[in-house]
């Protein structure tokens, strides 16, 4: 392919379609992912918050499926779920995990001391406790993680393309398959804007969630 | 149950233990490709985060190539090189690859090179200087053992998933373990795709747990009493 231009707009033109169905499955994967990945995350953080034994393997655990490459994850799981969306869902959520859990223990942790005895002075139960103080207060670096999670997950969904699935994965593969540079370039400059604008979006959101605490973020 | 006793079997058979696609071989190329790209990287990244760190000018410039290499797939990258190397007449089952690789490796070492160098307490290196110790001599007697630790995180961070990456390479007709996968997925040999997942996978966890052992080995041994009760004891004592 040489002297082939790395994008032909007349072919992206005609090919919305394709290109808009390609952009709307990746979205999707990401979005079920993340949330799965955050209602899993959030009870074992829960559970290693409460209960400080349970937080090393927890993590450990976690940390070893993060460790996997994505590709080999993927097909380890073909045998048990086949070539489908619940295997890459598994595997994309799997990945969520540690950088999840991670950060809604930090932002649990950096709840000051003296505001917990404050609560506990006023009255509140645990869980009382728990859902109008600590939660809130660990809001801003939670979100932190669901931004870096999100990002993440919009990457790895392009791998999940090898089986099957992929959304603009899909695109980029056809484009390697077909020696056709323009798919390439349009699915993987899409999942790159794709990244961009929900970490913003999300950036936005936590702004708006957590108004006292400007300027302030999590690591990791 | 029936197909992981065919994946032993896969393993146990002689024949996959021998010649250019035998385990060894393929371990070998998937361990050197990885070596080559975090070295190259390594050479790029960590005199540019240390120093950095060091004089604590172009902080923005540490934080926005971090944000760029999360943005940036692993496979994107791949894929998207792969055009511009036929372009330029490079074999592009190997060349391409290698590129994702050393991309993917730089963010996370030049923002651990930074931070290791931030984090090193000011009070140190003004003892350090305090004592008659020369620009290079705190660099390279104190700044820089103690930003070792942070350091080899990104170094262990980057090597984790350049090993991970090459897998990917397969596509594009690379070697190493990813050939397995590929193979096996190509070849309807689910035996053969499971054995490379699993040594894939060993290979990725080998070397985080190697890299392990490397920074308990490599850790100053002051660091591992807590750091800033001791540092400013003398501080305290010549003021008394």
């Amino acid at each position: 392919m040489p002297s082939e231009p790395l994008i032909r707009w007349p072919w992206v033109t005609a090919h919305l379609d394709e290109i808009g169905a390609a952009l709307g499955q990746h979205l999707f994967l990401t979005v079920i992912a993340v949330a799965a990945g955050l209602a899993i995350s959030a009870a074992l953080a829960l559970l290693a918050h409460r209960y400080r034994r349970a937080e090393a393997p927890i993590t450990w655990l976690a940390g070893v499926v993060y460790t996997i490459p994505s590709l080999a994850l993927f097909v380890l799981l073909i045998p048990v779920t086949g070539l489908s969306t619940l295997t890459s869902e598994i595997g994309l959520v799997g990945y969520t995990l540690l950088i999840l859990i991670r950060n809604i223990l930090a932002g649990l942790d950096g709840v000051p001391r003296d505001v917990l005895e404050a609560a506990d002075a006023m009255g509140l139960t645990r869980r009382q406790r728990l859902f109008q103080v600590e939660l809130p207060l660990a809001l801003p670096i939670v979100m932190a993680g669901i931004r870096i999670a999100t990002v993440t997950t919009i990457g790895l969904v392009t791998v999940t393309a090898l089986i099957g699935q992929g959304g603009l994965g899909q695109l980029m593969l056809a484009g390697f398959i077909n020696l056709f540079p323009t798919e390439i370039y349009v699915g993987a400059l899409l999942s790159i804007a794709l990244a961009v604008v929900v970490d913003a979006g999300l950036l936005l959101l936590q702004r708006a969630l957590t108004p006292w605490a400007r300027g302030g973020g999590g690591r990791r | 149950m029936e197909l992981a006793g065919q994946v032993l079997a896969w393993f146990s058979d002689p024949t996959h233990w021998q010649g250019a696609d035998g385990i060894p071989v393929r371990v070998l190329e998937h361990l050197e490709a990885s070596g080559l790209a975090v070295f190259v990287a390594a050479l790029l990244a960590l005199p540019v985060g240390l120093v950095v760190g060091h004089t604590g000018r172009g902080a923005f410039l540490v934080s926005s190539v971090a944000n760029l290499g999360r943005a940036l797939p692993s496979f994107a990258l791949l894929l998207m090189l792969i055009p511009i190397a036929v372009d330029v007449q490079l074999d592009f089952s190997t060349w391409p690859i290698l590129g994702a690789m050393v991309l993917l490796a730089i963010p996370p070492m030049i923002t651990n090179a930074y931070a290791g160098m931030r984090a090193v307490e000011r009070e140190l290196v003004e003892a350090a200087r305090g004592m008659g110790m020369s620009a290079v001599q705190v660099l390279v007697g104190v700044e820089l053992p103690l930003a070792l630790p942070v350091l080899l995180t990104g170094v262990r961070l980057a090597a984790v998933q350049v090993v991970a990456t090459y897998t990917l390479g397969a596509v594009a007709g690379g070697g190493g373990l990813g050939r397995y996968i590929y193979d096996g997925f190509a070849r309807q040999d689910t035996p053969r795709m499971l054995a490379g997942a699993a040594l894939v996978a060993l290979l990725a966890i080998a070397t985080d747990a190697a890299f392990g052992v490397l920074a308990h080995a490599t850790a100053p041994r002051g660091l591992a009493q807590p750091l800033p009760g001791r540092a400013r004891q003398p501080a305290a004592d010549q003021a008394g």
